[in-house]
C-alpha cells in the first residue's frame, strides 16, 4: 500500500498516457478489426460480411502486384536504408573535426515535413530540367526517366525514402557506436587488427542488438510505405509503385464504400508485420541466450 | 526508417467512430418566428473560401437577402472547399455533419440516391421556378423510378481545350482549331517543335484520371467501357485500340507529348497554367481552373468541340437534400437553391456583380439550362458582362450541342484504376503493345465486374 501511495503521481501520469493510447491507438485498432468483417458505407447500419471483404481484396487485380511491390520496396529500402546510415554513423564516429555540424547535416532531412521532401524530389526527378538528369548530363550520361518508367520508379521512391529517413537511423547507430568501450578497440589494435577487422570483430558484435532492433523497425515501417507513391507516382506507371498501404487508401477513398475492404487489407498487413515482430523477438532472445 | 502510415490507418479506421455518433441533422432549436410560422434553420454547402474575400462577401450578401425575403429561415453556410470531397462525404453523412443542401457530382448520383442518402424532393420541385427549363436529360440523371432526388446545378460535356498563343507561335491558326484526331496530331507536332518543355498534347496517366480520360476518348470514338448489361468489359475494341495507338504514336513517334508523365489532375493543370501545353481533352471548367488556380493567362485559352465525337462523357453536379431534413427544412433549402443557383440575374447568375468583383465571366462552363428561355437569358447575361474573350469558346458551344451525353460506366472508379495502367503503359514504354495492354486490362475488368455482380 505504501508503495502504491509513493507512486501515486506516477500512476496518474501513466493513466493519462494509457487513456490516450486507448482512445487513439487501441480503439481504432479494435474498430478496424470489426470493420474488416463488415459491409458498411458508414451511413446505413453495418452488416456482417464474414470473409467477403478479404475475398474481395484478394481478388482485386492489384492485390498481388501491391504485395510484390511492397516486398521489393522493403528489400531495396533495407539495402539502402540499413547500410547507408550505418556506414555514415561509422564515418561520423571516426571524425575528429566538424562532427556536430555533419550530424546536423545528416539529420536535417528528418526535420523537413515529408510532403516538402517528396515535392523536392519531384523536382529532382523531373526528366527535363530536374537536378538528377542535369548531373547525369554533366557526366555525359544518358538521362533517366526516374519516376516515369516502370523499371526505375520503385527504385526512385526508395531513394527518396532513404534520404528522408536516414538521419534518425544514423543518430541511433552513432549512439550505439559511442557506447562501445574504447578499450576493446585498443586491444584489437594491439592484436594488429585493421579497420575492417575492428568493425567485424568489435563494432558489429557490440552493436548486434541495436542492429537487430533497427532491422525489425525498418521492415515494419517500410512495408507501410504510402506517402511516396501517393505523392509522386499515383501508383504508376503500370502499377509499378502500388503498395499495400496505397491500395488500402484506394479501397477506402477511391473505390466506393471500400472501408471494410481497406480494413481487411490493413489486417492482413498487420498480421504480416506481426510475423516479422515475432521473428525479431525470437532472434533477440536467442542472442541474449 | 520509413515513416509509417499510421496516420492513414488512423484516418481509415477512425472514420468508423462516426458509426456510433447519433446523426443529428442540421436543425436548430425552434424559436417563434414573425408571422407565427415555425422558424427553421438550414445549413448549406459551398460558401467561398476566405482566400476569395469578394466572392465570400457576395455570398454573405445573398444569404442576408434570402433571409430577409424568407422570414423565419436561418441559413448557416459551411466553408468546406471543395464543396464535395469524396474522402469526407461518407464520414460526414455518417456523423450527421452533412449540410441540409449538399453537392453531389454526377459520378456519384446513382450511389447516393441508391443508398437513400438523398431526400425524395418530387413534391417540392415546383419551388425551383425554372425547373421545367432544366435540360430533360440532365433532370433524368437525378430521377430514379419516377422520383426526383436532386436539383441539377452544373452540366457540361467534353471539348478540346487549347492554348491559342502556342497555336499562333507554332504557325497554326487559333481560330480554326483541330476538328479531327489527325489534325490534333499534326498541331501537337508543330507545338512540340517550339522547343524544350513544350508539350503538344497533354494527357493523364494515373490517380484514376488516366482511366477517366481514356473513357472520354473512347466515348468520343463511339466505344464503350462495358457491355450494355454492364457485366463484361467492352473497351478492348477497335475504338479502344485507336485511342491508345494515337497516344502511343504521339508520344513515341511524334515526340509531341513531352517526356514527363502527367500523373493526375493537378500535374496537367499546372502544366497547362505554365503555358507550354498546346491541347488537352477537357470541359470548359478547365479554363476556369487553369486561370483561377494555376495562373494561366486568360486570353491564351480557347476551347473547341470534341473532335470527331460520337458521344461525350457527361460531367456536372447537383444539389441534394439531407434525408434527415424536416419538411420545413427541405422546403427552405429548395427555396435557397432556387434563389442562389437558379434565378436569372441573381446569386451565381448575377454576372454584373461577378464582373464588378473581377471574376472570370464568360466561360460557358454550365449548360444545365440548355437552349431553354432560361438558358438563353443566362447566356445573354454572361455575354453582356463577359470579362473574358467569349469568342474563344464559341466553337465549343456550337459543337457541344450536337454531341449526345453518355453516362459513366458502373464501378467507374475501379475500372478507371485498371485503365490507368493502360494509359501509363503507352505513355511510359516505347515498346508498349496497346492490344496486349487492353487484353490484360479486360481480364482484370471482367474479374472485377464478375466479383461485383
Amino acid at each position: 500500500m505504501g508503495v502504491l501511495k509513493r507512486n501515486l503521481t506516477a500512476y496518474g501520469f501513466l493513466c493519462a498516457a494509457l487513456a490516450c493510447f486507448a482512445v487513439f491507438a487501441w480503439y481504432p485498432m479494435v474498430r478496424e478489426f470489426v470493420l474488416s468483417f463488415q459491409h458498411t458505407n458508414l451511413i446505413d447500419p453495418p452488416t456482417w460480411a464474414g470473409l467477403d471483404n478479404f475475398t474481395a481484396v484478394v481478388r482485386d487485380p492489384a492485390f498481388g502486384t501491391a504485395w510484390l511491390n511492397t516486398v521489393q520496396f522493403t528489400v531495396l529500402a533495407l539495402i539502402c536504408g540499413y547500410a547507408v546510415p550505418f556506414v555514415t554513423a561509422l564515418v561520423l564516429n571516426e571524425l575528429r573535426h566538424a562532427r556536430g555540424y555533419l550530424r546536423f547535416v545528416v539529420y536535417l532531412p528528418v526535420m523537413l515535413p515529408p510532403i516538402v521532401a517528396v515535392l523536392l524530389f519531384r523536382w529532382f526527378y523531373d526528366p527535363g530540367p530536374g537536378l538528377f538528369n542535369q548531373i547525369l548530363d554533366f557526366f555525359h550520361l544518358p538521362a533517366l526517366a526516374w519516376l516515369d518508367s516502370s523499371s526505375t520508379a520503385l527504385v526512385s521512391l526508395v531513394i527518396v525514402s532513404t534520404w528522408m529517413n536516414m538521419g534518425s537511423a544514423t543518430l541511433i547507430y552513432l549512439a550505439a557506436l559511442q557506447n562501445i568501450p574504447p578499450e576493446l578497440y585498443e586491444a584489437a589494435e594491439l592484436d594488429g587488427a585493421g579497420i575492417l577487422a575492428r568493425i567485424r570483430h568489435v563494432t558489429i558484435p557490440q552493436t548486434r542488438l541495436i542492429l537487430l532492433l533497427m532491422l525489425m523497425l525498418q521492415i515494419v515501417a517500410t512495408m507501410q510505405v504510402f506517402i511516396e507513391p501517393y505523392m509522386l507516382t499515383g501508383g504508376g506507371p503500370e502499377n509499378s509503385t502500388v503498395t499495400v498501404a496505397y491500395l488500402m487508401y484506394q479501397f477506402a477513398f477511391t473505390y466506393g464504400d471500400g472501408y471494410g475492404q481497406a480494413g481487411a487489407l490493413g489486417l492482413m498487413l498487420m498480421l504480416a508485420l506481426l510475423l516479422f515482430a515475432a521473428f525479431q523477438l525470437r532472434l533477440t532472445r536467442e542472442d541474449k541466450a | 526508417m520509413q515513416r509509417s502510415t499510421g496516420l492513414l490507418l488512423a484516418t481509415v479506421l477512425t472514420t468508423g467512430l462516426g458509426l456510433s455518433a447519433t446523426a443529428c441533422g442540421a436543425s436548430e432549436p425552434a424559436t417563434p418566428a414573425p408571422g407565427g410560422a415555425a422558424p427553421v434553420t438550414i445549413t448549406v454547402a459551398c460558401r467561398p473560401a476566405r482566400s476569395a474575400p469578394k466572392e465570400r462577401r457576395a455570398w454573405d450578401d445573398d444569404v442576408a437577402a434570402f433571409m430577409r425575403a424568407h422570414p423565419g429561415v436561418t441559413v448557416k453556410s459551411t466553408d468546406q472547399q471543395p464543396c464535395f470531397d469524396p474522402k469526407t462525404f461518407g464520414p460526414k453523412l455518417a456523423g450527421g455533419q452533412m449540410e441540409t443542401a449538399f453537392v453531389v457530382p454526377v459520378t456519384t448520383y446513382d450511389d447516393v440516391i441508391g443508398k437513400g442518402q438523398a431526400l425524395d424532393i418530387t413534391q417540392h420541385v415546383g419551388l425551383i421556378k425554372n425547373w421545367n427549363d432544366l435540360r430533360p436529360d440532365v433532370r433524368e440523371l437525378v430521377t430514379k423510378d419516377g422520383r426526383v432526388y436532386g436539383v441539377p446545378n452544373v452540366h457540361y460535356g467534353v471539348g478540346l481545350v487549347y492554348n491559342r498563343k502556342l497555336f499562333t507561335q507554332a504557325g497554326l491558326n487559333p481560330d480554326t482549331p483541330p476538328t479531327t484526331w489527325a489534325e490534333i496530331r499534326e498541331a501537337a507536332k508543330r507545338i512540340a517543335a517550339l522547343g524544350p518543355g513544350h508539350v503538344g498534347y497533354g494527357e493523364y496517366s494515373g490517380g484514376n484520371t488516366g482511366g477517366w480520360h481514356f473513357t472520354q476518348a473512347l466515348y468520343g470514338r463511339g466505344g464503350s467501357v462495358v457491355t450494355d448489361d454492364g457485366k463484361k468489359a467492352a473497351f478492348n475494341s477497335p475504338e479502344g485500340r485507336a485511342v491508345l495507338q494515337t497516344l502511343h504514336d504521339m508520344r513515341w513517334t511524334d515526340d509531341s507529348m513531352g517526356s514527363r508523365l502527367l500523373v493526375g489532375w493537378e500535374s496537367l493543370m499546372m502544366a497547362m497554367g505554365g503555358g507550354k501545353v498546346g491541347m488537352m481533352l477537357g470541359a470548359p471548367d478547365v479554363v476556369t481552373d487553369v486561370v483561377n488556380k494555376f495562373k494561366g493567362n486568360v486570353a491564351d485559352y480557347g476551347i473547341t468541340g470534341f473532335p470527331e465525337a460520337r458521344a461525350s462523357l457527361s460531367g456536372g453536379e447537383a444539389f441534394m437534400i439531407n434525408p434527415k431534413a424536416t419538411p420545413e427544412q427541405a422546403k427552405a433549402a429548395l427555396q435557397w437553391l432556387d434563389f442562389r443557383y437558379n434565378t436569372v440575374g441573381k446569386g451565381r447568375f448575377d454576372f454584373a456583380r461577378g464582373k464588378t468583383l473581377g471574376n472570370p465571366v464568360g466561360v460557358p462552363d454550365n449548360d444545365v439550362y440548355g437552349d431553354s428561355p432560361t438558358g438563353k437569358a443566362i447566356q445573354a447575361g454572361r455575354e453582356e458582362n463577359a470579362t473574358l474573350p467569349v469568342q474563344n469558346y464559341a466553337p465549343y458551344v456550337r459543337a457541344a450541342a450536337a454531341v449526345p451525353p453518355k453516362a459513366e460506366p458502373p464501378h467507374a472508379q475501379e475500372l478507371y484504376a485498371i485503365l490507368d495502367v493502360v494509359m501509363s503503359g503507352v505513355l511510359s514504354r516505347r515498346d508498349a503493345d496497346p492490344g496486349k495492354l487492353l487484353a490484360d486490362a479486360e481480364a482484370k475488368a471482367d474479374a472485377l465486374l464478375a466479383a461485383k455482380g
